[in-house]
């Protein structure tokens, strides 16, 4: 089977000007590989990388060298060397990516939150709305909620609102960064659920999760991200 | 009669030569507003001091001049520029718009049709259509230059908006020869259609803004417009008290305090020379009837 | 739209070694870029960073010192903007072109009513029709959330947030491929700020346009664009996505703006 993202020898620094210029390693070696309807999860304590390799995969951090290989309409491109341009597309039709934080435009209501990514594609108004209606419904978001911005929420009805709006799409990969942290019990459940069903619709994920239980369950191979850890 | 401290028709041969070659430009151009050197004229501006100037560059010993203001020759503005060109260039005068070669007009166009080899000359305040919408020079001359008159529809639309239809009812402007849009001085847009395809040169004057332009002869005006609100020449609707005549311009009349009015034609030639063809309005044989029931 | 997918891959502007400079002062040097159709760049820095006069350079207000700045055209060829004649330059301000103006005073006629001042742009490209070109403007009007009974009504009645939704109607009007933004949100209170952030972003995207924003504002940055150039002292000294450059800034001096954020 075709790997989906192939990492092989990436390497992330910060180089902290505001700082004297010191530079702050953070991750160097990484090779991993993630295929279809697999679900890998970094493991290792805070401060291992774990969200910086997220964050590499996803664009949102530059890589410093090595190769990030992800398979976008039919052919392979490094992530780590790719236009501003390409990133963008891949975003739009390859990776999609759930934050620990919700990161909203202010007014805009809830259902229209989590509607966007399907707007985007080219999906109609109405249409993204009912989906994004039947997600929210799914995660226990009650209806009355739903024309408000998200930021009055709470925080695990913020986190909800997050995971809707990541999983609305219908992505080859997915990338999950602590879904389901602040959530109750029930609500970890729908969570288990909905990364199931993606993983049956060939969804390669990469997931952080520091819940015992719940990486058992979603887990099909784990990372150890520790050897990866770049030696200060 | 001439008198001698002054040369033929005031201005002196080089100044008028200089104003001979605007108004050359302006007739080659038609509907583009030259620039000129207006001269200082005996006459505060406002009194007609444009079309003055461009009077007196082409008025020649044999021309009859005939002069009106807002169509009637007896008013004293209309009076004091005909006395003005008889004194310093001794030409005859007349008030027979059929008569004249020269014709000098303040507001509006004679209602008989002029012939060819006629001059008209507009007095014209301000001859920037576009001034009101945008102030700055620069700019309007750039609109002009490359025919950008978007603006001027602006001006229309925001009439209908208002009031529900175009309410500019005179100084209404006009594409001319399908190029340049023209203010065409503050004429009622009743006589709008005259500028068409007219058998006379129509030159137009303004001294305080130094500018002078034409339309030649058998040139096409239109007057600007939307598809579904077409430009239409109003008129009150009455027949003229005096002359009885139902296509001519009308003056509202005020007779008394007590809202009593009359309509008569703005062209007081036009009206006495149908009066003279035996004509009659419903004043003309006892103007104080209307006291009666006012 | 089938077509502006296929064309997608031709950058709409170019900018190629761009500079200007005002005698020994160097107002803005060495800027090259592509922007595709439907992207948003922000150009983000401290005042007198260069930011103004690239934008402006970049919309053929100004004449470039060096280099040069192309735009395709509609028949698809790529052009120099110092090469189109004056009048081919205002035809594309009034068509494939938008420019929203910081103070909205300096975009709108504020004499003139609202329905007017969308309606100008028509009327500039041979709209001849009073009741179509009322409608059209009515339906512009309720997009950018202006009350329709303030059709008749002239921007200088309007609040600062409205004018600037005025203002964005009336370029949008008549349907650019590109719009230049210059601060747009500067000078609006924090409130009517997201309401517009928010609009603009809803319009963008539904529109497919390409934009060109200029603004000293991180938050703005990082909402409407996906790119972004970051100035200071005329160059650019870091350039990237937008989340990318603010997120991991490599630049001393970028990472001294994003830190300087206050926290929400």
């Amino acid at each position: 089977m075709t790997a989906m993202i192939e990492l092989s020898d990436a390497q992330k620094s910060f180089v902290m000007h505001l700082q004297g210029g010191i530079e702050l390693p953070v991750v160097r070696g990484v090779s991993f590989h993630v295929v279809s309807g697999e679900c890998v999860v970094l493991s290792g304590p805070s401060g291992a990388g774990k969200s910086s390799i997220l964050k590499m995969i996803f664009g949102n951090y530059r890589c410093g060298g090595g190769r990030i290989g992800i398979r976008h309409q039919g052919k392979v491109i490094d992530l780590a060397k790719a236009e501003p341009r390409q990133v963008l597309s891949v975003r739009r039709s390859t990776i999609g990516y759930v934050s620990q934080f919700l990161r909203a435009v202010p007014r805009v209501a809830t259902i229209d939150v989590v509607a966007e990514p399907l707007i985007v594609n080219g999906t109609s108004r109405a249409e993204a709305r009912e989906k994004a209606g039947a997600l929210l419904r799914r995660l226990n978001i009650p209806e009355r909620l739903w024309p408000l911005p998200p930021s009055t929420f709470s925080g695990g009805e913020q986190q909800r609102v997050n995971i809707a709006r990541g999983f609305i799409s219908d992505l080859p990969i997915l990338l999950l960064d602590e879904p389901t942290a602040s959530l109750d019990a029930a609500n970890r459940a729908v969570v288990v659920e909905l990364i199931e069903q993606k993983k049956r619709q060939g969804v390669a994920m990469v997931a952080i999760v520091h819940d015992d239980e719940i990486r058992q369950e979603i887990a099909d191979r784990i990372v150890d991200v520790t050897s990866f850890a770049a030696a200060a | 009669m001439n008198a001698p401290a002054y040369n033929f028709a005031y201005l002196d041969e080089q100044t008028k030569r200089m104003i001979r070659r605007a108004i050359l430009k302006a007739i080659a151009v038609p509907g583009y507003q030259v620039p000129f050197a207006s001269r200082e004229m005996p006459m505060p501006y406002g009194w007609g001091t444009g079309g003055v100037q461009v009077t007196a560059a082409i008025l020649g010993r044999d021309d009859v001049l005939k002069v009106i203001d807002q169509g009637s020759d007896d008013t004293t503005n209309a009076i004091s520029i005909r006395k003005f060109f008889a004194k310093t260039a001794g030409v005859a005068t007349t008030t027979s718009t059929a008569d004249a070669t020269v014709i000098q007009t303040r507001h509006r166009i004679p209602e008989a049709s002029l012939h060819a080899g006629q001059v008209l000359v507009y007095q014209v305040p301000i001859p920037e259509p576009l001034r009101f919408l945008e102030p700055r020079e620069t700019e309007t001359r750039r609109m002009h230059a490359l025919g950008e008159y978007g603006l001027m529809h602006v001006k229309l639309y925001e009439d209908i908006a208002r009031f529900g239809h175009i309410a500019t009812s005179y100084a209404y402007p006009v594409k001319v020869n399908a190029r340049y849009v023209m203010d065409p001085s503050p004429t009622p847009k009743f006589d709008n259609p005259k500028m068409d395809n007219c058998a006379a040169l129509q030159l137009f004057g303004a001294g305080r803004e130094k500018r002078i332009y034409a339309i030649p002869p058998y040139t096409s005006v239109v007057s600007l417009d939307f598809e579904d609100h077409p430009f239409n020449r109003y008129r009150h609707d009455a027949p003229c008290a005096l002359c009885g005549a139902n296509d001519s311009y009308l003056d509202e009349i005020v007779t008394d305090d007590k809202g009593s009015r009359m309509f008569v034609c703005s062209d007081t030639d036009f009206c006495e020379t149908r009066q003279a063809q035996g004509h009659r309005g419903s004043e003309s044989a006892a103007p104080h009837e209307e006291m009666v029931h006012g | 739209m089938a077509d502006q997918e296929k064309d997608d891959d031709q950058p709409l502007l170019m900018a190629e070694g761009l500079g200007k400079s005002y005698g020994r002062l160097i107002a803005c040097r060495d800027v090259s870029f592509a922007l595709y159709p439907g992207e948003v760049l922000a150009i983000v820095g401290e005042s007198g960073s260069g930011k103004s006069t690239l934008l402006q350079l970049l919309s053929a207000q100004l004449a470039p010192s060096a280099g040069r700045v192309s735009y395709r055209m509609r028949d698809g060829v790529m052009r120099d903007l110092a090469s189109l004649g004056e009048a081919e330059r205002r035809f594309l301000f009034r068509t494939d072109w938008g420019y929203v103006h910081q103070d909205p005073a300096q975009g709108l006629r504020m004499a003139v009513s609202a329905g007017a001042n969308v309606g100008e742009r028509l009327m500039a490209v041979g709209w001849n029709h009073y009741g179509r070109i009322r409608d059209t403007a009515s339906s512009w009007l309720e997009r950018v959330e202006i009350d329709i009974a303030r059709i008749d009504d002239a921007p200088r009645t309007y609040s600062g947030g409205m004018r600037q939704r005025l203002q964005i109607a009336r370029n949008l009007v008549t349907g650019p491929l590109l719009v230049f933004m210059d601060e747009p949100t500067g000078g609006l209170d924090v409130s009517v700020q997201a309401r517009l952030l928010d609009l603009m972003r809803n319009l963008v995207s539904e529109l497919g346009l390409a934009a060109i924003v200029v603004t000293h504002d991180l938050a703005v940055a990082r909402l409407l664009s996906h790119r972004v150039m970051v100035m200071k002292g005329g160059r650019v000294i870091e350039t990237g996505l937008t989340d990318q450059v603010l997120d991991d800034p490599r630049e001393p001096y970028t990472q001294l703006l994003v830190s300087s954020i206050l926290p929400a």
